[in-house]
């Protein structure tokens, strides 16, 4: 039963993720079945929405910008062995760092301000995770529980700063006044508009370009650089790794601090590219869902793009489903999500098993 | 006389507000005492709010309330355990999923049957828990109540000792031919049953029904409190009721400026129990030290 599983790499990398999201699926379709909806239609409109038209496909890689960030911080974690649920708290702080930057450095040049509101978001995101992490190697707490807490802070810190200090003046919601026009990350769609390129208009930017290229440089200092054989050894073996001289304490905040940053990638799309403005509870979940998604792509910037997608597709087609089908709301995709997450995640051994069973296991036919 | 009477009240907010704190720190003490970590409490108490909430609109009484949700609680609770215990998963990514499965199944569900936003239709007269001794109902003193029994079975019992042998060391209690996956499983239920009692007070007892979110983090609060009564009984009485009367006062002192400090921020009162349990993690004021085996699946071939 314990003995180590000893199936293909193709069957672990491709197959046991796509039979956990198949397998989600169902019970998703169940739950659909249940409130007294068609599983068959709603599929027809969740594709239809999220992939069925320009704008709606615009939406989906918005939406998917978002995962890419969330998932990648979470993954960049457990390369670490550390489990790092706060990037909710981490990508507010990320928009804190954008607000407190861009509506402050207004006087810069223009050009300097996207930049400096991306820094600022990562060094906001990255302090954040900074505290958890060194607490954690240093006094031993629990990363898990200090990173819950963290959330929670970052939430009532964000309630008093926009209730009292950062809200624009005369207005009732919590938000901030407008960010200066050179800060906004340009739209994909005003921006190809400029190359003569006509595409349907969408939240979507030129953030997207950013998480890519985020996607790749944890590429490279995962699995290219010294640093990253370091995470992934205290990761994989922290027993092993301090024989071998490499520091946990080092690893673990430089983990997390990467971690934090890479959440805080969040705030630029939805702030930078989209809102234009800081206000309250603009995470919605993304950094919870950002937990499924490192899940099911296996930590693997490629596997995060792919389910950061698929997601997305979920996203924007909740959106439009919930439209067409007021019995169904957006909640579905948490459903879907938390399944993903307890099949990917915790019952992974499962479905490991069940695939290295059906590999094994020798057609009838042939043996007869 | 009045501030007499703003103490007392504040004294019986801090009561109504502890109390589902308090089912889910025994909860979660329950289980981790049995060495399986449980992210998911908040998870379990917002299932039970809802299918309590739902079904005494439906039968028109709050113990049937009860009834279902203890039973909602105790299905995410096993569904914890089969990940945790058999599959040996990793517990806390399990209780993340419970928490993400409760929040959006509650929604999607109650949005589905009643249309309004989620939340279920108000509970009147015997759909509701009354009061039944000084204002407060039955459910308060039941959970009350589970302080002394918890305390009591987990002390003196035999059953209570192999339970925490278990979340100590479980090699020890599979060689004196006890089964582990059995001990683990009863005291993940019993956690289900506690958050069903919690839940259920949410929504039938503080509240006349259910509302999305309703929980708003009590569950992780509680992970709080029993961090900070250092995985105990009484003290976990103590904690809730610390953290309780902390909600109380941070409503009560809304836009209400104290003599000599002034209008303290409601956000920093909020702030204290996640502040509090920061720092007890970080060994700043008494350490807290968790169950030698919470959080790690047993492998008999060990």
């Amino acid at each position: 039963m314990s003995a180590p599983l000893t199936i293909p790499r193709w069957a672990d990398v491709v197959l046991v993720p796509l039979v956990s999201v198949a397998s989600a699926f169902l019970v998703a379709g169940l739950v659909v079945l249940f409130i007294g909806e068609d599983p068959l239609s709603v599929t027809r409109i969740l594709l239809q929405g999220s992939l069925g038209s320009g704008e709606g496909l615009g939406f989906t890689l918005f939406y998917a910008t978002n995962f890419i960030f969330t998932g990648l911080a979470v993954a960049v974690a457990f390369h670490a062995g550390l489990f790092n649920i706060g990037g909710e708290g981490q990508a507010t702080l990320g928009g804190l760092g954008i607000a407190l930057a861009l509506l402050n450095l207004g006087f810069l040049p223009g050009f300097l301000l996207i930049p400096v509101g991306i820094l600022a978001a990562a060094a906001f995101g990255a302090a954040w995770a900074f505290v958890p992490g060194y607490l954690q190697a240093r006094r031993g707490s629990h990363i898990v529980i200090t990173t819950i807490m963290f959330n929670w802070l970052a939430t009532v810190l964000m309630v008093y700063l926009l209730g009292n200090v950062l809200r624009e003046t005369g207005s009732m919601s919590l938000e901030t006044r407008a960010f200066p026009e050179a800060s906004h990350v340009p739209a994909l769609h005003e921006f190809l508009g400029l190359f003569g390129v006509a595409i349907p208009t969408s939240q979507l930017n030129l953030t997207l370009l950013v998480a890519l290229a985020a996607c790749v440089a944890v590429w490279l200092l995962i699995y290219r650089s010294r640093l990253g054989f370091a995470i992934r050894t205290v990761g994989a073996n922290p027993t092993a790794a301090a024989y071998a001289g490499i520091s946990a304490t080092r690893v673990t905040v430089i983990a997390m601090s990467v971690s934090g940053a890479l959440a805080g990638g969040l705030a630029v799309n939805e702030l930078m590219g989209y809102q234009h403005r800081l206000l309250l509870d603009f995470t919605a979940g993304y950094g919870f869902i950002g937990i499924a998604v490192a899940l099911m792509g296996r930590a693997h910037p490629v596997g995060i793009v792919f389910a950061s997608i698929l997601f997305g597709m979920l996203y924007q087609g909740g959106a439009e489903l919930a439209f067409e089908k007021p019995a169904i709301t957006r909640d579905m995709i948490v459903v879907i999500g938390g399944v993903l997450i307890l099949f990917a995640g915790a019952l992974d051994g499962l479905f490991r098993r069940l695939v290295a069973g059906a590999l094994t296991r020798r057609p009838r036919a042939v043996e007869a | 006389m009045d501030a007499l009477s703003s103490v007392l009240v504040v004294l019986d907010s801090t009561l109504r507000l502890s109390i589902p704190l308090l089912c889910a720190c025994l909860a979660g003490l329950w289980s981790e005492r049995s060495g399986v970590v449980d992210i998911g409490l908040e998870g379990k108490l917002l299932a039970a709010a809802f299918a309590a909430g739902a079904a005494a609109h439906l039968t028109g009484s709050a113990w049937m309330g009860l009834l279902a949700g203890i039973g909602a609680s105790v299905a995410l609770a096993l569904v914890h355990g089969f990940a945790s215990i058999t599959q040996r998963g990793n517990q806390i990514v399990s209780g993340v999923a419970i928490n993400m499965l409760a929040a959006g199944l509650t929604a999607t569900i109650g949005n589905a049957w009643y249309g309004q936003g989620g939340r279920t239709p108000p509970l009147e007269g015997a759909g509701r828990f009354e009061g039944v001794l000084l204002g407060h109902s039955a459910l308060v003193y039941i959970a009350l109540a589970m302080v002394p029994v918890t305390a009591f079975v987990l002390a003196r019992t035999r059953f209570g000792l192999r339970l925490r042998a278990v979340g100590e060391k479980p090699a020890a209690v599979d060689t004196a031919g006890i089964s582990v996956t059995a001990l683990r499983y009863a005291a993940v239920v019993v956690a289900g049953v506690l958050c069903g009692l919690g839940g259920t007070y949410l929504a039938a007892a503080l509240s006349a029904g259910f509302l999305p979110g309703m929980t708003a983090g009590r569950g992780f609060i509680a992970l709080a409190a029993l961090i900070f009564a250092k995985w105990r009984a009484w003290p976990a009485l103590g904690a809730c009721l610390l953290f309780g009367f902390l909600e109380a006062m941070s409503i009560r002192l809304q836009g209400v400026p104290l003599p000599g400090i002034g209008e303290v921020p409601v956000q920093a009162i909020q702030a204290m129990p996640y502040v509090i349990t920061v720092l007890l993690l970080a060994g700043f004021g008494g350490r807290a030290i968790p169950p030698r085996a919470a959080g790690v699946p047993y492998v008999k071939e060990r």
